[in-house]
């Protein structure tokens, strides 16, 4: 059951002008007087206004989020809602976001929902706000509401009296619970959403100011380092610390079972105590790692547990020429370029974690868990960290730091991982196989589709203290949960395997793997990339087949009027022409996706080159569209498509995690290059179909699997051979070229 | 102790001369821009101007800096009277995490004070060592050729540079 969070209203009262509130646990019994009609968005879950609303005497208006700023602008595009929605300037807002003691719970900050949960939530929320401020002035000005209009902070009457929502806010109105429905703003009135606000985030971070969980200085803080085991269940058969604890600035060496870390006054002095530890520590390792087999072999010796998601037939319509195709993803990193960090700090016996946790409710109750605390006696905050694009390694470093933190009582604790143990303990993008096989009816189009996708869970996300390494590798360690399969319509290993074009006949079976030789959890956009990147991969082998264009052949399957619009605006944008010959060495793709079937749509068209001699690949050029519902901010969505488009070019040309039969071997950015400035694409151009009045449909991850798919289909049209094993690294595609 | 000019003040250090750069800037004059990344020299993430040039930070012991002007991301300009570049980077929003970011500024105003005009190819070579993990890269070349313009242009002011 989750608790509902609201403001107690004493609290709220005892702060008298100042209005110095904090939430309380009401309990459960509110939330099950709700009304039985859903509230959109988050308040399904948190119903009442002032969780996320706070309007202070002076007219202060504060706006909280249970979602965390990723770098994806969520805080910018949050504000504009409200402010739209309040009718105030944008300026007016002052937002909050995730924190345990403050903000509502959320969950994860993932998936592309803060928009439809947070965005949602809080654009009712503000409009019923208004309306009750609306209503509250009505009464004392003894006119009709529907005579009075909200403006710039106030309500304003015919006679132009002013009632400043400040003054109005007194009778504590906005603790009622939503309405299931609100009196949304006409988007033709909008002044605030839908424009290109500049991010709210962008001039501290390039002005040197504090944006960063890496950036926190607090009074009296000691900085950590772990020393993590050399290889995935590896055993500290012996350390000697004396030595370490006498080097200089060094507090504390901390060994718990497994757990082996480092204090110092200083950062380098941690660093080089860690060091020192490290050549000290014995372990014992065990070889256990699926060493030089292929993706294929790995995962088809693994037992899956298997599931028909779709089985739909029509027996008057049959296939006449069939073709099948295997397609593999590796083990891939999120690699954030800042590796993993948090502070933490024990005062009291109350624990306070400052994390880049993408869930900071969950990782508190992981968190208390593991150190044995009533979860209300650990507060975890999000501050900002490097990009993370799904689960890497914030939550275990949240872990760490509070570990080490309860051991050395009121000194703030700051932990930083090494960019050796990002690389090497990350949970990462799980390997993937897909099998797809379809035939085509008479006139060319596909009778019979049959599609298979062997995938472990994408989420290991806490979940429990079992998913958080310290945890793990303690003394007493907890067990990690078992692996779930993410429940469609979202799904995980399969999300995006049904496909969203219209077949006659159609089964598609996902073989979930619950046995995780590598640590793995949810990279952006999960199995969606690699899905998504096969689908539109065997769609272009069809439409070859079939002898028809690329574009032609996924119209000719595609009923949902926007899917269609997304499809037809990249093509048109590019210059798509049915009778289109690239220049030698070039080759130009196609591929779209309606992210997870429900939310953005993204057809992207691609050009690339590639060098004969060598095989390198490169990205010289990609056309977006995207229809991601209602726009509120046009720039940061475009912003995040651009980013989407590049990291999801870096990860399909050169990408894999690599590994022996005992260690990661796939370290730094040496061992697992990405993508660099000399292959940065000449164009990417992004054409955005706003949609006024239709709901937000999360984005951020939307393009990571169309932009594999339409690289590889280039690619193809470029060499005349066909890849289906990810990455396309340069010698795949030069092997492929001389085969 | 070790005295260091770091934008344009004198500051006596009290760290090994084995300490690389990186965290005197962080830890004991409490400068935010420059950041770890990586600690090996593969990122960019930690990148300042040393004497002019672009220099990775995390790899550069303070006692090879003895007498050098060390210039990071806080002494071009400030939030309230940012340097071209920071102008640049803010109109183009060239960030979306923004982590890489302060390190590719320092190596373009490397650049752009050594090349006041560089061209496209000559920008995306001079920014080959560093990494973006977010994909902001054609927004991050935007917004290096915005400053090119910005600091010839006769009206630009401050080039930035130490405060
Ligand atoms: S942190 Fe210095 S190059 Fe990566
Ligand atoms: S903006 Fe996030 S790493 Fe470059």
């Amino acid at each position: 059951m989750i608790a509902a969070f609201t403001l107690d209203r004493r609290q709220v009262l005892l702060g008298g002008g100042a209005l110095i509130v904090g939430f309380s646990l009401r309990g459960a019994a509110a939330q099950e007087a709700a009304s039985p009609a859903k509230r959109p968005g988050s308040l399904a879950t948190t119903p009442y206004l002032d969780s996320w609303i706070r309007i202070d005497a002076d007219g202060r208006i504060t706006v909280f989020t249970g979602k965390a700023e990723l770098g994806q602008g969520i805080k910018t595009a949050l504000q504009q809602i409200a402010a739209e929605e309040l009718d105030v300037s944008f300026e007016a807002v002052e937002l909050v976001t995730a924190d345990t003691k403050r903000t509502a719970n959320e969950g994860y900050t993932s998936g592309s929902h803060s928009m439809q949960d947070s965005g949602t939530a809080i654009r009712h929320a503000a409009a019923q706000a208004r309306e009750l401020l609306i209503a509250q002035a009505a009464q004392r000005l003894n006119q009709p509401a529907d005579s009075l209009r909200a403006e710039n902070g106030a309500v304003i009457a015919p006679d132009g009296t002013r009632l400043g929502y400040g003054e109005l806010i007194a009778a504590d109105i906005l603790h009622v619970e939503a309405q299931p429905s609100s009196k949304l703003k006409d988007p033709a009135s909008f002044k605030v959403m839908g424009r290109p606000i500049p991010r709210v985030d962008i001039p501290a971070k390039v002005t040197g100011g504090a944006a960063y969980v890496q950036d926190m200085r607090l009074p009296g803080m000691l900085h950590a380092r772990i020393v993590r085991p050399p290889s995935y269940g590896a055993t500290l058969t012996d350390v000697d610390g004396a030595a370490i604890e006498k080097m200089p600035g060094v507090v504390k060496v901390v060994r718990n079972g497994n757990f082996l870390a480092v204090v110092a006054e200083k950062e380098f002095q941690a660093i080089k105590a860690m060091l020192a530890l490290a050549a000290a520590a014995k372990w014992q390792e065990h070889p256990q790692l699926p060493a030089e087999r292929g993706v294929r072999e790995l995962l088809t010796n693994l037992p899956s547990r298997d599931m028909t998601i779709l089985n739909v037939s029509d027996p008057s319509v049959s296939g006449l020429r069939s073709i099948e195709a295997t397609y593999t993803r590796p083990y891939q990193a999120h690699g954030s370029i800042g590796p993993s960090c948090a502070v933490a700090q024990l005062v009291d016996g109350a624990m306070t974690v400052w994390s880049h946790t993408q869930g900071v409710y969950p990782d508190r109750q992981a968190i208390a868990e593991m150190l044995q605390l009533a979860s209300d006696s650990v507060r975890v905050i999000h501050v900002e960290g490097s990009g993370c694009y799904g689960h890497n390694g914030a939550d275990d470093a949240a872990a760490d730091a509070a570990l080490i933190a309860s051991l050395i009582p009121g000194r703030p604790i700051r932990v930083q991982w090494m960019r050796e143990q990002e690389h090497a303990w990350e949970p990462f993008g799980p390997a993937m196989l897909t099998q797809a096989k379809a035939s085509l009816d008479a006139e060319g189009r596909i009778a019979d589709w049959h599609f298979e996708v062997w995938s472990n869970t994408h989420s290991m996300r806490p979940g429990g203290a079992g998913c958080l390494l310290a945890a793990q590798h303690k003394a007493e360690p907890v067990a990690e949960p078992a692996p779930k399969p993410l429940p469609l319509p979202e799904g995980g290993g399969d999300r995006n395997a049904i496909p969203i074009y219209a077949f006659p006949n159609a089964k598609v079976v996902h073989h979930f793997i619950s046995q995780m030789p590598l640590r793995i959890s949810a990279m952006r956009s999960l199995g969606a990339y690699h899905n998504v990147f096969s689908i539109e991969s065997f769609m272009d082998e069809l439409a070859a087949l079939a002898g028809k264009d690329p574009v032609e052949f996924r119209l000719a399957h595609l009923k949902d009027q926007r899917a269609r619009d997304v499809v037809q605006k990249a093509a048109e944008a590019f210059g798509w022409a049915q009778d289109q010959k690239p220049p030698a060495g070039r080759g130009y793709g196609f591929a779209f996706a309606r992210y997870k079937n429900l939310a953005a749509y993204c057809a992207i068209a691609s050009e690339i080159e590639v060098i004969s001699d060598t095989g390198r690949a490169r990205l010289v050029r990609a056309v977006a569209a995207v229809d991601a519902g209602q726009i509120v901010n046009p720039n940061g969505l475009i912003n995040q498509i651009e980013g989407a488009i590049v990291q999801s070019s870096s990860w399909t040309l050169y990408e894999s995690v690599t590994f022996d039969d005992t260690r990661i071997t796939s370290i730094d950015w040496q061992t697992y290059p990405i993508l660099r400035f000399s292959a940065v694409p000449d164009t990417i151009d992004v054409h955005l179909i706003d949609r006024p009045g239709e709901p937000f449909l999360g984005s951020g991850e939307t393009a990571q699997g169309p932009a594999a798919a339409s690289i590889a289909n280039a690619v193809t049209n470029a060499i005349g051979k066909r890849l289906r094993d990810l990455p396309l690294t340069r010698q795949r595609i030069r092997a492929a070229i001389e085969a | 102790m070790m005295s260091l000019k770091i934008n344009g003040q004198d500051h006596q250090v009290d760290a090994e001369p084995d300490t690389p750069l990186l965290y005197v800037l962080r830890d004991d004059i409490k400068l935010n821009a420059a950041k770890y990344g990586c600690g090996l020299g593969q990122c960019g993430a930690c990148t300042v101007i040393v004497d002019g040039n672009a220099v990775f930070s995390c790899v550069t012991p303070i006692l090879l800096l003895k007498d050098k002007e060390i210039t990071t991301l806080e002494g071009l300009g400030t939030i309230e009277k940012p340097a071209p570049i920071q102008r640049a980077f803010m109109a183009e929003q060239s960030a979306q995490c923004g982590y890489c970011i302060p390190g590719m500024m320092m190596r373009a105003q490397a650049l752009l004070q050594r090349n006041p005009n560089p061209t496209d190819q000559q920008i995306r070579a001079e920014l080959a060592p560093h990494l973006c993990r977010c994909g902001t890269h054609m927004r991050i070349l935007r917004a290096v050729h915005r400053a090119a313009e910005m600091m010839t242009r006769a009206d630009a002011g401050d080039q930035g540079g130490t405060l």
